[in-house]
């Protein structure tokens, strides 16, 4: 037996600490610790509500736009405000735009160093001129004697399974990477003004009022983007599963996955009717229950606050608190800043996996036909036709955020006409005036998805002032530590069992929680 | 050159170097020269403590120079926790390894846990003991972003942790750069300018290089035309946005942000805030949270001309002044630039550089 900790836990969003038992090559247990802590519901109390969606937008900034829309969404509930028609749009439009940029900023920056052995690459033969040129450029590089950012790098390991020549074209599509991420938030600053941070999406509707030059601008830029989806992400997905087929028999998780749903049916509004629809599922099943934001509990038995910071409640419930109190990490007892959230007393896996997963059980959400026929395709290509439980693996996850990709391509392309024949139609609605009359008081949630997963904001205004505000963010699902009854939380879970071939190198480890995209 | 890229890529990055620095076009062979001629990438260490990594999201932004060029041919970024290959211990070797050789710049995302140091750590050591370990033998210290340069979001009232910025946190001598976030535009000019001249820009009293900080947003602004004749939108969405009026009476907080923003723009010149309809909440400024509480409230005390009057003219020398006086600064520094990295312009002489000196100007294209 030995205790291996991993921290930092490198290429994530935030600051994570993982420690494991391993025994007979294998993850025999684990704890993972989220080692910072900021205080955001204790700040953001007793501010003006319209400041609100700016100061929690603030809580990530990879994956800023969906808490944008989280806080913005949880402050129009309150107003009893709707958004018009338009805005929706835009919000999607946006929405999708951060979601590619995501997608694709953790398959190639955040995880490619976790199967594509780049020092491999060298001595690669270059199929292409343009290859070559990535190959003398990267050996120039290593021959400099400064690794710099591929310094210390598991290259070389024996889990890292691709041949040269694939390595080599997985690293030029790497940067090839860099810049499309970089594009697809130039598409998101068209509407957002900038991205991280984009600014016009208050309470009410969008201030930006786009001209059709401007729509055509986002198509344009987009179209880039979605182009690398279709032809460089998917079919590279695709290429290197086969390498890492065994990925599908670990990194399974706790079994039970949330979805709040993103991408809104601009018609019905209907969480349920969303591209990635909302729902639940319990114990590995594969069948979709109806959930809600109301069924959140939270917990901080294994967590730095006191004890009146959890305990069961909801975070919306007007006695929800958050008060810090360090002790030291002890795995025994206290030992992460994250709090545990809860559905029925479950420890929910919430990310991409889970709104494919939903999505793909879920008849009546209107881009069922797509995730079947994508999801199913892929299956038959793995030669794991029928059967849709493979994916609940490590491999599972990743293969989803390819899929998932393409379903988003596909519904921003349907706003983007939508929103154009909008136009064309006279609709020049942006902005619900009432989006700006803060009300005395007043309680709402907003309850979305993240590129990482569920988000929901919780406000209560009292006094025309915010009196509480509670946000539980998917790293509060994905990386919850143990609950009450001593069950592990969803990483937690999905670490145990993992191989590891070299303690000194936990390569293995690494892969499985960067599936959850954390 | 160097050998790790094509000689027209290379000069398309020194002609985006040039430009950023707002020096001409006929500063390229100047630029290639110093860059060529140094015998190693200079080393940057990252380290990112109490933040979002919303300011790395917004480096990794970067169009020409893009993010790969930076990272492959001009800094050799040996510690950034969201882009090293290495994790755990190797990670903590990188970090030891070029803290021990020194001579590094020294760049920091998010501020220092003070009040509760815990509620901060990477590696078992708070943030509080890493920022002393990495400024120690660090050649530069570069604050990106609000909360590094000030202590940002998570300071404002009532601060829960104790956080602050690293200057307030230590006392060390920063160079910053904020935003929340930080534009590529402003950050990169920054780090190329003390490649280049071997020193840190000149900065004002909020520790802000001047060459891109001087002057306010409200002076460059699109709308500014229109808040002189007094005609700004009252409602989001309406007409008068349309007519891309002033949004003053929205809460706009141009007119007491210091920040080269409608000149810099964001992610390749795409938009800005003040262009999407919503106006500036002062992202620049130390303590903005606080500050401008009640972002959609108008600003108190801003005189509202209606004409060109005195307080715009104010402005306008005062803009002409700083352009001079980066135009000295920055052939000064060039002509004592560092052991041959850089050398004089040959057509120059003492003089300033020549055509276009828009000293607060970055660019990303
Ligand atoms: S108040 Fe804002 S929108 Fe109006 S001119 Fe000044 S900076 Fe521009
Ligand atoms: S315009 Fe204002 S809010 Fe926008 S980036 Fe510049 S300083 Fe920040």
């Amino acid at each position: 037996m030995a205790r291996i900790v991993v921290d930092p836990v490198t290429r994530i969003e935030g600051h994570l600490r993982v420690e494991v038992e391993v025994d007979g090559g294998k993850v025999k247990d684990a704890w993972t610790t989220c080692t910072l802590f900021r205080g955001f519901e204790i700040f953001i109390k007793d501010r003006p509500p319209l400041d609100a969606w700016h100061i929690a937008h603030r809580i990530c900034g990879v994956c800023p736009t969906s808490h944008g829309h989280a806080a913005t969404m949880g402050l129009e509930n309150s107003f009893n405000v709707t958004p018009p028609g338009n805005a929706v749009l835009i919000r999607n439009l946006m929405e999708a735009a951060q979601q590619l940029h995501s997608h694709v900023l953790w398959f190639y920056t955040l995880n490619a160093f976790d199967y594509v052995d780049v020092l491999s690459a060298l001595s690669a033969q270059p199929s292409t001129p343009a290859l070559k040129t990535v190959q003398d450029r990267l050996k120039a590089f290593a021959d400099s004697g400064q690794l710099g950012f591929l310094d210390g790098g598991y290259w070389g390991h024996p889990a890292m399974k691709l041949p040269p020549e694939m390595n080599l074209e997985l690293t030029a599509h790497y940067l090839q990477a860099l810049a499309i991420q970089a594009k697809a938030a130039q598409a998101l600053a068209v509407f957002g003004g900038k991205f991280p941070y984009h600014m016009s999406t208050p309470p009410g509707g969008v201030t930006v009022v786009p001209s059709l030059q401007d729509i055509e601008n986002f198509e344009f830029i987009m179209k880039e983007v979605t182009d690398f989806v279709r032809n460089v992400f998917v079919p590279d997905v695709l290429a290197v599963a086969p390498y890492y087929i065994d990925h599908a028999t670990f990194g399974k998780g706790v079994g039970n996955f949330l979805s709040w749903g993103v991408l809104e049916d601009v018609d019905s509004r209907d969480p349920y009717k969303r591209a990635l629809p909302r729902g639940a599922i319990f114990g590995g099943q594969l069948k979709v229950e109806q959930v809600d934001p109301s069924e959140v509990q939270e917990y901080v038995s294994h967590s730095w606050y006191t004890h009146d910071s959890g305990a069961g409640k909801n975070p919306g419930s007007n006695n929800a608190t958050t008060a810090p109190q360090y002790t030291k990490v002890d795995t025994n007892d206290k030992y992460t800043w994250a709090k545990t959230a809860q559905i029925k007393n479950k420890p929910m896996e919430v990310g991409t996996l889970a709104r494919m997963l939903i999505a793909y059980l879920s008849p009546n959400a209107p881009y069922y036909a797509t995730v079947k026929s994508l999801v199913d395709s892929t299956l038959q290509a793995l030669g794991s036709a029928g059967k849709p439980e493979i994916l609940i693996s490590a491999l599972g996850r990743i293969a989803t955020k390819a899929l998932e990709s393409v379903l988003i391509a596909d519904k921003a392309e349907a706003d983007l006409a939508r929103l154009k024949q909008n136009i064309k139609d006279g609709d020049n609605n942006w902005f619900n005036p009432k989006g700006h009359d803060v009300p005395d008081a007043g309680a709402g949630v907003g309850a979305w998805e993240a590129p990482r997963g569920a988000l929901a904001h919780w406000n209560r205004i009292e006094g025309g002032k915010i009196a509480s505000y509670q946000a539980v963010p998917a790293s509060n699902w994905n990386f919850s530590p143990r609950n009450d009854q001593g069950q592990r939380g969803p990483v937690e879970e999905a670490l145990v069992g993992t191989p590891v071939a070299d303690a000194a190198k936990p390569l293995e480890v690494l892969r499985v929680i960067h599936t959850f995209d954390p | 050159m160097r050998m790790d890229m094509n000689r027209r890529d290379f000069i398309r990055l020194c002609g985006g170097t040039a430009a950023m620095l707002g020096l001409s076009y006929s500063w390229v062979p100047e630029i290639a020269q110093a860059l060529e001629q140094a015998a190693k990438r200079p080393p940057v260490i990252w380290m990112s403590f109490m933040e979002c990594t919303g300011c790395l999201e917004s480096f990794a932004k970067s169009v020409n120079p893009s993010t790969a060029d930076i990272v492959l041919d001009i800094i050799s970024l040996n510690y950034q926790e969201n882009i090293m290959a290495a994790a755990g211990t190797q990670a903590e070797a990188d970090l030891k390894k070029t803290i021990g050789q020194g001579g590094y710049i020294a760049v920091i995302e998010g501020a220092i846990a003070v009040g509760i140091p815990e509620a901060m750590m990477v590696a078992g050591k708070t943030s509080l003991e890493l920022v002393k370990e990495l400024t120690q033998n660090a050649a530069a210290t570069l604050c990106v972003g609000t909360c590094a340069a000030y202590g940002g979001v998570q300071a404002m009232r009532p601060n829960p942790t104790g956080a602050k910025g690293v200057k307030d946190a230590i006392g060390a001598k920063t160079v910053n750069v904020p935003g929340c976030p930080p534009n590529p535009a402003h950050m990169l000019p920054t780090i190329v300018h003390y490649l280049l001249f071997n020193k840190i820009p000149d900065l004002d009293s909020d520790g802000r290089p001047l060459f891109l900080y001087e002057q306010k947003i409200h002076d460059n602004c699109e709308r500014r035309a229109h808040f002189d004749a007094g005609r700004y939108v009252t409602q989001f969405g309406s007409k008068e946005e349309t007519l891309q009026y002033c949004l003053y009476k929205m809460g706009c907080k141009g007119p007491e942000t210091h920040s080269p923003c409608p000149k810099t723009l964001w992610n390749n010149k795409q938009s800005w805030c003040v262009k999407c309809g919503n106006g500036c909440i002062g992202c620049m400024e130390p303590n903005f949270w606080d500050r401008f509480e009640d972002f959609y409230q108008q600003l108190p005390n801003v005189p509202i001309p209606g004409f060109v009057g005195v307080e715009t003219s104010a402005d306008w020398i005062g803009s002409t002044l700083v352009t001079a006086t980066m135009a000295g600064v920055g052939i000064h520094a060039v002509t004592t630039a560092a052991k041959g990295r850089f050398k004089k312009h040959p057509e120059e002489g003492e003089g300033p550089p020549p055509a276009k000196t828009e000293a607060s100007q970055g660019s990303e294209d």
